[in-house]
């Protein structure tokens, strides 16, 4: 139920939404657009062409100082001290338990580091860094510039032509997980090429007051390369299918990185960190339930919470599922007991109390077709 | 997408109609609910005989993000359902009042019709 009383935040492209009639609803405190046309067509046009993003509800953290990169080797799970120049990372912050505070990107810039978190998180995110940096006597400044920063994501094959087109970043050279700053139809930007749909695309971090001059270049210039704007909708479909996890869903306080196929972000050996402690011992002994993919074999979806059998009992839950766009098959992850992960399994899904056959897959569902060769 | 709600049935607040053909019931939902649904990806059918009772939940339909309840516009035996939206859910978004019908039940009680609104008051309700 709505809040009649909360008020939400906008974007600064909450207007560019409305003229292009999207259907707004509330999420993480902020009105975001879900979808424009229908999510299955949003979801297509960034398998098949670019789709637009505004993504601009999102946290975005800055470290600079001297102690810039110790603190951030402290506070992530992972290593920035393996950032290259303009290189990018997918992390999390864990509390001391291991549980996972958030998942974020980190971003070596120019003059330290960028966070950028999940807008659900964007406090927590903030309490927990403010916190380790004045306990730790980190000699680091943090400044939380989420309200002066929008955030644009082309993304989809046609996403790097359509940015070719408006910036003299030299995109031949800035590959995955990079990023570097330039002009993008004459906005000065900060060009990621990261994303969270399993295709090619860019992040776009510019100045707030910039974002509309910034959106309205791309929807035109993107016309005759099939564009659409894409909500939120799509970006759940699509990230799904890549096996890519939500917070909130695949992740939360209750979860370590193990539990979520995420062991590889740890790095134990980079020296002490929040959560080492304990994500060593995880470690050690193996996680105690294990994040699978699930494929239905009947005609019933499986969603969020959905309890899901082995051997006729209840043994995990379903974390996100829906119809895949893209391959036509309905798919979920879930977790289940690491004794009983294994592909191949069955397993049954209560489906409105009725138990429905489903199979664990190797995850992702969809990986991106490879580039011809050249 | 939204279709002006056809003058020969009556329609729920929960924004299912009913159309007659002599004792028989058709039922199905209006362009409305469909277009607040989005993509239509499935549809769970009532069993064949089963009774449904007036506004009581009878299946679901699932859109990409979404569970929805169907709620029977009025009580009886399901006669027949109709096949073509186990293959094609989507027809609920594109005719929702013709070839997405959901299911035709034999009517229980002709007075239920009272209970439900002609077009012009379910136009009202959906403009409001």
């Amino acid at each position: 139920m709505t809040d009649a009383t909360a008020v939400l935040r906008h974007t600064p492209l909450h207007a560019s939404h409305l003229a292009l009639g999207a259907r707004m609803v509330p999420y993480a405190g902020y009105e975001m657009p879900v979808q424009y046309s229908s999510i299955i067509d949003e979801h297509r046009t960034v398998r098949s062409a670019v789709g637009l993003f505004d993504l601009s509800h999102m946290g975005e953290l800055h470290l600079s100082g001297p102690e810039a990169l110790a603190f951030a080797r402290y506070a992530v799970v992972s290593d920035p001290g393996l950032l290259e120049p303009g290189q990018a990372q997918y992390s999390m912050l864990c509390a001391a338990d291991g549980g996972i505070i958030d998942d974020l990107i980190v971003y070596r810039v120019e003059d330290g580091y960028l966070i950028v978190c999940n807008a659900a998180n964007h406090a927590a995110v903030l309490a927990q860094l403010e916190s380790l940096s004045a306990h730790g006597d980190f000699d680091v400044h943090l400044a939380d510039r989420s309200d002066e920063t929008a955030l644009i994501a082309p993304q989809g094959p046609r996403a790097a032509e359509l940015l070719g087109r408006l910036t003299d970043v030299d995109l031949t050279t800035l590959g995955n997980y990079r990023s570097i700053q330039g002009r993008v139809a004459g906005t000065e930007c900060l060009v990621a090429r990261t994303g969270y749909t399993g295709e090619d695309g860019f992040e776009l971090f510019c100045a707030a007051r910039r974002a509309p001059r910034l959106w309205d270049a791309l929807m035109s210039t993107g016309q005759d390369l099939g564009l659409q704007p894409c909500g939120l909708g799509s970006r759940d479909t699509l990230r799904l299918e890549a096996g890519m996890p939500l917070y909130g869903n695949e992740l939360d306080r209750s979860v370590n990185p193990y539990e979520a196929n995420l062991g590889r972000v740890v790095k134990l050996e980079k020296g002490e960190f929040v959560g080492r402690g304990a994500l060593a011992a995880v470690q050690q002994t193996g996680p105690q339930r294990r994040l699978v993919g699930l494929v239905m074999r009947d005609e019933a979806i499986a969603r969020h919470g959905y309890p899901v059998l082995v051997d006729g009992a209840e043994a995990g839950q379903v974390t996100s599922g829906t119809l895949s766009p893209t391959l036509g098959e309905r798919i979920a992850m879930a977790y289940l007991p690491a004794a009983d992960a294994a592909l191949g399994g069955a397993v049954e899904v209560l489906v409105r109390e009725r138990p429905h056959p489903a199979e664990q897959v190797k995850l992702p569902f969809y990986r991106r077709p490879k580039p011809d060769a050249a | 997408m939204s279709t002006t709600p056809p003058d020969d049935r009556r329609y729920s607040r929960e924004h299912e109609w009913v159309r007659l053909e002599g004792s028989v019931a058709v039922i199905g939902i209006t362009s409305f609910a469909a277009d607040e649904l989005g993509d239509i990806v499935y549809v769970e059918l009532p069993e064949i005989g089963a009774r449904l009772a007036q506004f009581a939940s009878f299946g679901v339909v699932e859109s990409v993000k979404a569970v929805s309840d169907l709620f029977a516009p009025v009580s009886g035996d399901v006669a027949e359902v109709n096949g073509d939206l186990r293959g094609s859910p989507e027809l609920l978004n594109t005719d929702p009042f013709g070839g997405g019908w959901i299911a035709k039940v034999t009517l229980a009680d002709q007075a239920e019709m009272d209970k439900l609104l002609d077009a012009a008051a379910y136009v009202e309700l959906t403009a409001g």
